[in-house]
C-alpha cells in the first residue's frame, strides 16, 4: 500500500482552479480596476456634479448636460471636430490604400524592409511630425519660399497655417500610417489565388479589384477609418500648434481649457463622457458594419476595435 | 527561362503614382526638420544655409531640456517597470483562465489605446485629485506618483496585447511535455515558456518605453512640478519656435530610429523559422 | 467520458482505437496526468496517482506533434527529463548519446528541432521519452504526420522496440490497420465508453458488437431476426432466406440481430460442395482490380451489396447473375 502523501499548500491551490484563477488575476485585474475603471466611472459620476463658488459639490444634477445641448456653441464644436475627423479620414484613406496595395502585392523584395520604412515614422515623436508643418507652411517657411521662388505667388500665404486646413493636413500625415496598417494586414493575408481566379473569369484587373480586393479588405479599411477619424477627433496637440483661431472650435480644445484655465471640472467631465460615448459607440458601429458585411468578417480574427488597439500597441 | 513581366501600363503607374506620393507625404515633414536642425540661422525660413551644428551644442547645454530628459527617462523606466509587472500575468489571466467579467476587463484595458489621451487624462486627474494624491508626490526621486502611475495604466494594454499575441501562438503542447518530463509548474515556466515568449515581453517593454516617452496628452494633466521632454519641447514651441527644437526632434527621431532596428531585430527572431 | 474500467498489463502493447470524439485520447491525458477524471481512480502498481500532477508521475508521453522544445538543440531536449531529475551532467550526456544512437539520430544532437523533418522530429519526441525509462510510455497518435511509407516503416520500428525494451506502451490511433499492426491487445472504444478489448485477433475474428465489426477490417454486414436459438449456429431470417452464422451467446427467438462476413470469406460462382453453407443469390455490378485480388460487388436481394475477395484472375462478367456462399463458422453474429 502507498503512504499517505503529505498535502502542500501547493497541492492545494493545485486542486482548486478557481483559487488558482484567483491568485493569478487578482494582481492585473486589481490593478486596471483601481487606475482605469474607477478614474472613467469617476469622470461618468463626475459629469453630475457641478461647480459652485469654486468648489466642487458632490450632488446630483443635469445642469452640465443641459447646458451643453442647451446652446449652440457645444454641438457645434463636436460637430466641427467631426467634419475635421472626417477629412482626415478621407484623405488618409486615399493615400494609405494605394500604398497599403503597392506593398501588399507589388513590392516582391524587401517588402519587410519596405514595411518597416512606412512604420518608422509613426515611432518618431508625434510633436515633431505636427511641428514640422510649422515649419512647412509658416509664412516665411518651405512652402511659401517655394511657391515665390518660382513665381507662382507674390506675397507669403497667410491662411496656411494657422487655420482648420494645417490641422488636416498635419493630421493626416500624422494618421495615414495607422491607416495604412490594418489595410495592409488584410491586404496581405488574402490568398493570391483569389485574384488569380478572378482573372481566370474574365474580369480585368480594375474589376478585380472593384469586386474582389475591395470588398475583402473592406474589415482593414473599416478598422484604419475609425481609428484615424476617433484619434484625430481628440486630437489636441495639432490644433493647439497649428490652429490659430480655428483650434478654439475643436472638441479637445474645450476639454483642455474646462480642466485647465476655466476650471470647470464637471462640465469639462461632460464634455469628455460625450466624446467617451462617441467613441464608443463608433466601435460599436465599426464591428456591427464588419459582422452585417458579406464579405470576411474580422482582420485576422479580431474585431475592429481589437485591431485598432493592437496595431496602436503593436505600431 | 526569362520571367515573362507585362509592360508598364496606365492603371500600374497611377498606382505606383499614388504610392510614391503617400511615402513622400509622409517622409518630408520629418526630413524637413533634421535638414533645419543643421540650418545655419536662427530664423526658420527659407532658403537654407546648412552646415552648423549649433543647435546641437545649444541642445546639451540647455538645462531645462536635459533635465526633462531624466524627468522622461526615468518616468519611462518605470513606467516599464509597473507595466509589465502587471501585463504579463495579465496577458496569461488572459490565455488561461476564464472568470467573471473577463470580457470587460479584456475591453477595459484596450480603452486607453483607443480613445484620445485627453479623455484618460482628464478622467485620471479626476481620480488622483479625489483620492488627493498629490501630482508631485515621489518628487524628485520620481517624477510624480500620479503620472507614473497614469503611464503605466495607459500602457499596461501595450503589454497585454502583446504577450497574449505570443502565448497564443505557443504549443501547449510544450509545457504539457515538460512536466511529462518532471518539471513542475515554475522549471515549467521558467525553462520552457518564458523563452518562448521573451522576445515578446521585450518588444512589449521597448514599445511601451518609447510610447511612454512620447506620452503627451495624459503626461499633461498628470504632471507635477518637473516637465517631461516632451512638455518641455511643446512649452518651448508655443513661445515661438526655436531651431533647438529641430536638434531635438533630430535626436528623437535618430533615437527612434535605433529602437526600431533593435525591435525588428527581436521580430525576426520570433518568427519561426519553418 | 461516459464509463471506462481498464487493466493494463506490464510489458504490453496496449492500443486505444477509436474515431475522434471516442475518448482515447482524453483516457490517454488522464493517465499522463494533464486531465482529472470526475469520478473513479487511476492506479499504478495499486497506488493511487489521481492526484498527483503529470512531473510526478513515472510516465512519459510522446506527443502528437512532438511538442520538441524549439529553443533548445535536440540534446538539450533529449536531456530535459534527466536534467529535471537532476542526474549530473556527464551521466547525462552519455545517456542522451545513446538514446540519440537507439533512435539512430547521433549526427544531428546540435542541431535545433526546427531544421529536422518529421520522421526525425518525432524519433527526437521519442529518444526524449524513453531516456526516462519510464514504467508506462503513452503515445498519442505519433504517427499521424508521416507519410504513408514512413508510418509502416515506424509501426514496425516502434513494435520492435517495444518488444526490445519490454516498457508497457499505451498507443492511441484511429486507423484500425495501425492498431491491428502494432498491438497485442486492443482497446476499441466508442462515444466515451469501451466497446471491446482484446488481441487484433480476437477483434477481428470474434466482434462482440456489430460496431467493432465493422469498425476493424472490411466486412459485410446484415440485419436479420433470430429464428433458431444458440450461440453455434445462430440461424438468422434475412429477406426469405435462411443463414446461419456463429455467436458468443445464445440470442433470444425474433430478436433483431446482425451478421458480419469477411470479403475474403465468401466465394463467388457456382454452389459450393457443402450443403450446410450460407447461399445468397445476387448480380455483379463492380469489379474492382487492386493487384492481388479482384474486389467483387455483388448486388444482393434486400439492395445490400457485398463485396466478395476473389482471386485475381477470376473471370467475371458486370451484370450477370451469380451466388455467394460462405461457411456458417466465418460468419459472427450478434443481437443489434
Amino acid at each position: 500500500m502507498a503512504p499517505s502523501r503529505q498535502r502542500s499548500v501547493l497541492d492545494l491551490i493545485r486542486a482548486r482552479p478557481g483559487l488558482q484563477t484567483f491568485l493569478a488575476a487578482a494582481v492585473p485585474v486589481g490593478f486596471v480596476a483601481t487606475l482605469l475603471l474607477i478614474p472613467y466611472v469617476l469622470l461618468l459620476v463626475q459629469s453630475f456634479w457641478r461647480l459652485q463658488g469654486g468648489f466642487i459639490t458632490h450632488e446630483f444634477t443635469l445642469e452640465n448636460y443641459r447646458r451643453l445641448f442647451g446652446t449652440d456653441l457645444y454641438p457645434n464644436t463636436i460637430l466641427f471636430s467631426a467634419g475635421i475627423a472626417l477629412r482626415v479620414t478621407l484623405f488618409s484613406l486615399l493615400l494609405a490604400y494605394p500604398l497599403a496595395y503597392l506593398l501588399a502585392f507589388k513590392v516582391k523584395r524587401h517588402r519587410n524592409l519596405m514595411y518597416m520604412a512606412v512604420i518608422i515614422p509613426l515611432w518618431v515623436s508625434y510633436l515633431v511630425r505636427a511641428y514640422a508643418w510649422k515649419i512647412i507652411l509658416g509664412q516665411e517657411g518651405i512652402l511659401n519660399g517655394l511657391l515665390q521662388a518660382g513665381g507662382l505667388i507674390h506675397q507669403p500665404l497667410a491662411f496656411l497655417l494657422y487655420s482648420r486646413w494645417a490641422v488636416i493636413l498635419a493630421l493626416t500625415h500624422i494618421y495615414t500610417p495607422f491607416t495604412l496598417m490594418p489595410i495592409y494586414a488584410v491586404l496581405e493575408a488574402m490568398p493570391p489565388a483569389l485574384k488569380e481566379a478572378s482573372q481566370d473569369l474574365y474580369a480585368n484587373r480594375w474589376q478585380t479589384f472593384l469586386r474582389v480586393v475591395l470588398p475583402l479588405s473592406l474589415p482593414g479599411v473599416l478598422a484604419g477609418s475609425t481609428f484615424a477619424f476617433v484619434l484625430s477627433m481628440g486630437d489636441f496637440l495639432a490644433p493647439q500648434l497649428l490652429g490659430g483661431n480655428d483650434s478654439a472650435l475643436m472638441v479637445s480644445n474645450l476639454v483642455w481649457s474646462l480642466f485647465g484655465v476655466a476650471y470647470n471640472w464637471p462640465l469639462g467631465a461632460a464634455v469628455s463622457v460625450i466624446v467617451l460615448a462617441l467613441t464608443l459607440f463608433l466601435l460599436w458601429l465599426a464591428n456591427k458594419l464588419e459582422s452585417r458585411s458579406n464579405y470576411g468578417g474580422e482582420v485576422e480574427g479580431r474585431t475592429a476595435g481589437q485591431v485598432i488597439a493592437t496595431t496602436r500597441g503593436g505600431k | 527561362m526569362r520571367r515573362t513581366t507585362r509592360p508598364p501600363d496606365r492603371l500600374s503607374a497611377a498606382l505606383w503614382a499614388a504610392g510614391m506620393a503617400a511615402f513622400a507625404f509622409i517622409y518630408l515633414p520629418l526630413v524637413v526638420v533634421i535638414i533645419y536642425a543643421f540650418h545655419d540661422s536662427p530664423i526658420i525660413a527659407w532658403p537654407l544655409q546648412l552646415g552648423t551644428l549649433r543647435w546641437f551644442t545649444a541642445l546639451a547645454h540647455d538645462r531645462g531640456m536635459i533635465a526633462a530628459a531624466i524627468a522622461s527617462l526615468k518616468l519611462a523606466l518605470l513606467a516599464v517597470a509597473i507595466a509589465l509587472l502587471v501585463g504579463v500575468p495579465g496577458a496569461f489571466v488572459l490565455d488561461r483562465h476564464q472568470f467573471p467579467g473577463k470580457t470587460a476587463f479584456r475591453r477595459l484595458v484596450l480603452l486607453p489605446l483607443i480613445l484620445p489621451g485627453i479623455i484618460t487624462g482628464v478622467a485620471l486627474l479626476s481620480f488622483f485629485s479625489f483620492v488627493k494624491l498629490s501630482l508631485s508626490s515621489g518628487f524628485p526621486w520620481v517624477p510624480g506618483w500620479p503620472v507614473v502611475l497614469g503611464h503605466a495604466a495607459a500602457l499596461t494594454s501595450v503589454v497585454i496585447t502583446q504577450v497574449f499575441a505570443r502565448l497564443q501562438r505557443l504549443d501547449r503542447a510544450q509545457e504539457e511535455a515538460s512536466q511529462d518530463l518532471y518539471a513542475n509548474e515554475w522549471r515549467t515556466f521558467w525553462n520552457v515558456t518564458f523563452p518562448n515568449i521573451r522576445t515578446a515581453v521585450l518588444g512589449a517593454g521597448l514599445l511601451v518605453f518609447t510610447l511612454s516617452l512620447d506620452e503627451i496628452a495624459v503626461t499633461f494633466f498628470l504632471i507635477g512640478r518637473q516637465n517631461t521632454l516632451p512638455l518641455q519641447i511643446w512649452g518651448l514651441l508655443r513661445r515661438g519656435i526655436t531651431p533647438e527644437v529641430n536638434a531635438a526632434a533630430t535626436v528623437i527621431f535618430a533615437i527612434s530610429v535605433g529602437v526600431i532596428v533593435i525591435w525588428a531585430r527581436l521580430l525576426r527572431e520570433d518568427e519561426p523559422a519553418r | 467520458m461516459d464509463d471506462i474500467t481498464l487493466d493494463i498489463h506490464p510489458g504490453e502493447f496496449l492500443t486505444l482505437l477509436g474515431a475522434s470524439g471516442s475518448g482515447k485520447t482524453t483516457t490517454l491525458r488522464m493517465i499522463a496526468g494533464f486531465e482529472q477524471p470526475t469520478t473513479g481512480e487511476i492506479l499504478m502498481d495499486g497506488a493511487s496517482v489521481t492526484t498527483l500532477p503529470p512531473f510526478k508521475r513515472d510516465v512519459n508521453t510522446v506527443f502528437q506533434h512532438y511538442a520538441l522544445f524549439p529553443h533548445m538543440s535536440v540534446r538539450e531536449n533529449v536531456g530535459y527529463g534527466l536534467r529535471m531529475k537532476k542526474v549530473p551532467a556527464p551521466e547525462r550526456e552519455e545517456r542522451v548519446t545513446r538514446a540519440l544512437a537507439m533512435v539512430r539520430l547521433e549526427e544531428l544532437g546540435t542541431r535545433s528541432p526546427r531544421q529536422l523533418s518529421g520522421g526525425q522530429q518525432q524519433r527526437v519526441a521519442l529518444a526524449r521519452a524513453l531516456i526516462n525509462r519510464p514504467r508506462l510510455l503513452l503515445l498519442d497518435e505519433p504517427l499521424g504526420a508521416l507519410d504513408l511509407k514512413l508510418r509502416k516503416e515506424m509501426q514496425l520500428e516502434l513494435k520492435h522496440l517495444q518488444a526490445q525494451l519490454g516498457i508497457t506502451f499505451v498507443y492511441v490511433t484511429h486507423d484500425q490497420e495501425e492498431a491491428l499492426t502494432m498491438s497485442d491487445r486492443i482497446v476499441l472504444m466508442r462515444q466515451g465508453r469501451i466497446e471491446q478489448i482484446g488481441s487484433p485477433r480476437e477483434l477481428y475474428d470474434r466482434p462482440l458488437s456489430r460496431y467493432v465489426a465493422d469498425f476493424i477490417g472490411e466486412t459485410n454486414l446484415l440485419s436479420g431476426t433470430v429464428a433458431e436459438s444458440g450461440p453455434h449456429p445462430v440461424v438468422l431470417q434475412y429477406q426469405d432466406i435462411r443463414l446461419s452464422g456463429w455467436g458468443d451467446a445464445p440470442l433470444p427467438v425474433g430478436s433483431a440481430a446482425w451478421l458480419s462476413v469477411r470479403p475474403e470469406a465468401v466465394e463467388i460462382g457456382s454452389a459450393p460442395e457443402t450443403g450446410s453453407a450460407n447461399l445468397l443469390e445476387g448480380r455483379i455490378i463492380e469489379a474492382v482490380y487492386v493487384g492481388s485480388l479482384l474486389r467483387v460487388h455483388v448486388l444482393l436481394p434486400g439492395e445490400r451489396r457485398f463485396v466478395v475477395h476473389a482471386p485475381a484472375g477470376t473471370s467475371v462478367k458486370i451484370g450477370a447473375s451469380t451466388q455467394i456462399s460462405w461457411k456458417p463458422e466465418r460468419g459472427r453474429c450478434g443481437a443489434e
